[in-house]
C-alpha cells in the first residue's frame, strides 16, 4: 500500500479509480476496462509529473521525511560491498543514528558515514530517528581519521532532522562533538564527498556535509533549522513551518544557486520512493564522478580546494 | 502624506526615548534585584557588585574593558551580502538588521580589536548579544576570519568572545555555511602555531558552540553562563521533562570537562596575558641550550661501549 502525501491527492484519486476497475476487470468486460485503465494511468502519471514539476519548498520538506524514501540503508546495500561497520568512539558508546564503516565502492575501497533514520519502529528507536548524539560525531571523526591515514575518499550520506536535543548529548558535549567533526572534515587530506538523500539539518548535517563535492537529491533538503523550528521562533507559531520553508531557501535549486551545493542528482518521476533503484543508482554515478574529479590531487590541494570553496561561499552574492 | 511620517513620526520617537532615560540609570541585578547605578555597574565590568552576577557587555565596551589603557586598534571588517535570501517573516529582515544597527551603533554581531593585554599583543574579537541575538550570519563569519587573519598576520594569539543565540535564521543556509568557515578560522591558527582562546560569555548556543566557540585550545567560561548546542526549551520539549538544577551552565560545563576553567570577569585579562606568554614561541631556554648539562647520559654511553 502506497502512502500518498496531501498534496498527491488527485494521484491517489486516479490511481484508486483505476484498482477499482482492475478488481472489476476480473469479472466483466475486460477490454473495454482495459482501455479505461490505460487512459486513468497515463491521467494519473501526467498528474503526477504535474505536481512534481512544481513542488513548494514545504511539499519537497515532506518528500524529503516520506516514510518510503530510501534510507541509508537501501544505499549502503546498493552501493558498497563488502560493507564493514565500525562501532564505536572509543570514549563512551557506539550511536547507530551514525552508520560509519569501510566498504568496496564501485571496486575501490572508501569509508563511508552515513545518518540513517530506520524504518519501523524497532529500527527508528535504535537509530534514534537519525539525531546523532555525540558519540555519533566522535565515531565519524574517527572513521574520517582512519580513512585520511590510509588514502581512502569518504563519502557521506546525510539524512536527519538534526543532532539529538538531549541532556545526554548536551552534558557529553553535542557542540564540541559537531565542531570536531566538520573540523575533521576540512582536515582530511583525501576527497570526500556528501550527499543529502533526504534531510539536511543544520549543525547535524555539516558535521558531515562539510566536503569537498555536496550533492543534493532533487527533492531533498538542507536547511539550518526546520522549517517548524524557524517557524516557532520567527513567527511564534509552529503552523507556519509552509512560510518558514518558502523563506529559508532550503531547495537543492536554491543551494545551487547560492553555491552551496555542486551538484543535483535527479529523482525518478513522484519521488526516490517511487522509484528506489533508479534514485541508487543515479546517486552511485555522481558519487563516482565526483571521486574520479578528485582523484590523483595530492593532499595539500585536496584540503586548500575545500577550504577555499567554502571560504567563497556567500562571497560572490 | 509622506511628509508627515518623514517629519513628524522621529520628533515623538525622541520624546519617547527621553522618557525612558530615567530608568536606565539604575540597572536591576536578575537575581537579588539589588539596584546598582549604572556608572557604578560600568565601573565594576557590568558585575553585579553584591551577587556577582555578569551582566552581559555590548562589544565596545568588552573591548574597551580588555585591552589595556581601553587603547586598541579597530580591525576593518568585511562588508556581507546583505539579505541574499530577501528573507521576510513578521517583519524584513532589511528592517530588522536596520534596527539592529541603530540600537548597537554596530555594523554587525562582531567587532574585532588588535591591543595589548598586560603588554601581551593579541588580536580579539567580541560578539554582541545585543546585535540581533549575537547570532551569526555572513557578516559576523567574515569578521571570525578576518580576526584570526589578523592575528595571523601579527603572529599574536587570538581570543573570541562568544556570546550568541546561535546561527542567524534570517540568512539561512548561508548562516549554516558559517560553522565550516569559522572553523576554517580556527584551523589557520592552529598551523600558523598560534593560540586560540575562547571565552564563552552568557548566552553561548546553537551554531557558534558547535562551530568556533568549543574549537579553542583553552576554553574559558565567565561564571553562570548558558552555554549548550540545543536551548533549554527545546531541549525540554523533546524529552518532556524537567532540566537538572544549573543544566548547562558554566560551573556544570566545567564539571563535565567541557570548559578548562571558569573566570570571574576580573580575572579574564590576568588569566589570558599569562595563559598566552606560557604559548609565547621561546627563546632557547638555558636547560635545553647547554649541552653539558647533561654530562650523564654521555658517561653511560662512554661505560657501554
Amino acid at each position: 500500500m502506497r502512502t500518498y502525501l496531501e498534496f498527491e491527492k488527485p494521484v491517489a484519486e486516479l490511481q484508486a479509480k483505476v484498482q477499482e476497475l482492475k478488481a472489476m476487470g476480473e469479472s466483466g468486460d475486460a477490454v473495454a476496462i482495459g482501455d479505461e485503465i490505460a487512459r486513468l494511468e497515463s491521467r494519473a502519471s501526467q498528474a503526477l509529473a504535474d505536481i512534481y514539476s512544481k513542488l513548494t519548498p514545504w511539499q519537497k520538506t515532506q518528500v524529503a521525511r516520506h516514510p518510503d524514501r530510501p534510507h541509508f540503508v537501501d544505499y549502503q546495500r546498493a552501493l558498497f560491498d563488502e560493507f564493514t561497520p565500525l562501532a564505536g568512539d572509543r570514549k563512551f558508546g557506539d550511536d547507530q543514528a551514525v552508520v560509519a564503516g569501510f566498504a568496496r565502492f564501485r571496486g575501490r575501497p572508501v569509508a563511508v558515514i552515513g545518518q540513517e533514520k530506520g524504518n519501523d519502529t524497532e529500527s527508528r528507536i535504535r537509530h534514534n530517528f537519525g539525531m546523532a548524539r555525540p558519540e555519533g560525531y566522535r565515531k565519524a571523526v574517527r572513521i574520517m581519521e582512519l580513512a585520511d591515514r590510509f588514502g581512502l575518499p569518504v563519502v557521506a550520506l546525510v539524512d536527519t532532522a538534526g543532532a539529538y536535543p538531549g541532556i545526554d548529548a548536551e552534558e557529553r558535549g553535542q557542540a564540541e562533538a559537531i565542531a570536531r567533526s566538520t573540523e575533521a572534515c576540512l582536515k582530511l587530506g583525501v576527497g570526500n564527498v556528501a550527499v543529502v538523500i533526504g534531510e539536511g539539518g543544520s549543525g547535524g548535517a555539516i558535521a558531515l556535509a562539510t566536503a569537498s563535492r555536496v550533492m543534493m537529491l532533487e527533492h531533498a533538503i538542507y536547511s539550518v533549522i526546520s522549517p517548524e523550528g524557524a517557524a516557532s521562533i520567527l513567527w511564534r507559531d509552529k503552523s507556519r513551518a509552509q512560510d518558514a520553508a518558502t523563506n529559508m531557501r532550503i531547495t537543492a535549486q536554491d543551494l545551487v544557486r547560492f553555491g552551496v551545493v555542486d551538484t543535483v542528482i535527479p529523482e525518478p518521476l513522484g519521488g526516490a520512493h517511487r522509484d528506489p533503484d533508479a534514485v541508487l543508482t543515479a546517486t552511485g554515478d555522481a558519487i563516482a564522478a565526483s571521486l574520479a574529479a578528485l582523484d590523483g590531487l595530492p593532499a595539500d590541494e585536496i584540503r586548500r580546494q575545500r577550504r577555499e570553496k567554502f571560504l567563497a561561499i556567500g562571497r560572490n552574492l | 502624506m509622506n511628509w508627515i511620517n518623514d517629519v513628524v513620526r522621529p520628533k515623538i520617537k525622541s520624546l519617547l526615548n527621553k522618557r525612558e532615560v530615567p530608568e536606565n540609570l539604575w540597572v536591576k541585578c536578575p537575581e537579588t534585584g539589588e539596584m546598582v547605578f549604572h556608572r557604578d555597574l560600568e565601573a565594576n565590568h557590568y558585575v553585579m557588585p553584591n551577587s556577582g552576577y555578569h551582566m552581559r557587555m555590548g562589544a565596545k565596551k568588552r573591548l574597551g574593558h580588555f585591552f589595556d589603557g581601553g587603547e586598541y586598534e579597530a580591525i576593518p571588517l568585511p562588508e556581507a551580502a546583505a539579505d541574499p535570501l530577501r528573507f521576510r517573516d513578521e517583519r524584513r529582515y532589511t528592517d530588522r538588521l536596520k534596527d539592529a544597527r541603530t540600537k548597537t551603533g554596530l555594523q554587525d554581531a562582531i567587532l574585532v580589536g588588535a591591543g595589548a593585554v598586560e603588554g601581551v599583543a593579541v588580536v580579539a574579537a567580541v560578539q554582541d548579544f545585543d546585535f540581533m541575538g549575537g547570532s551569526l550570519g555572513m557578516a559576523a563569519g567574515e569578521a571570525v576570519i578576518a580576526g584570526a587573519e589578523a592575528a595571523v598576520a601579527r603572529g599574536v594569539p587570538f581570543v573570541m568572545f562568544a556570546a550568541s543565540g546561535g546561527a542567524r535564521m534570517q540568512e539561512g543556509i548561508l548562516s549554516l555555511m558559517q560553522l565550516p568557515r569559522t572553523t576554517v578560522a580556527t584551523l589557520s591558527l592552529r598551523e600558523a602555531g598560534l593560540p586560540y582562546i575562547v571565552v564563552l560569555t552568557n548566552p553561548t548556543t546553537g551554531g557558534v558552540t558547535a562551530s568556533y566557540a568549543m574549537l579553542g585550545d583553552i576554553q574559558i567560561a565567565e561564571p553562570g553562563a548558558l552555554i549548550g548546542f540545543a536551548g533549554p526549551r527545546v531541549i525540554e520539549q523533546t524529552i518532556r521533562e524537567k532540566l537538572p538544577e544549573g543544566f548547562q551552565r558554566s560551573e556544570y560545563l566545567r564539571d563535565h570537562g567541557m570548559v578548562d576553567m571558569v573566570v570571574h570577569r576580573h580575572q579574564l585579562r590576568p588569566t589570558i596575558a599569562r595563559l598566552c606568554r606560557f604559548f609565547r614561541p621561546q627563546a632557547a631556554t638555558p636547560a635545553l641550550a647547554a649541552p653539558e648539562s647533561l654530562p650523564a647520559p654521555l658517561e653511560e654511553a662512554a661505560a657501554a661501549e
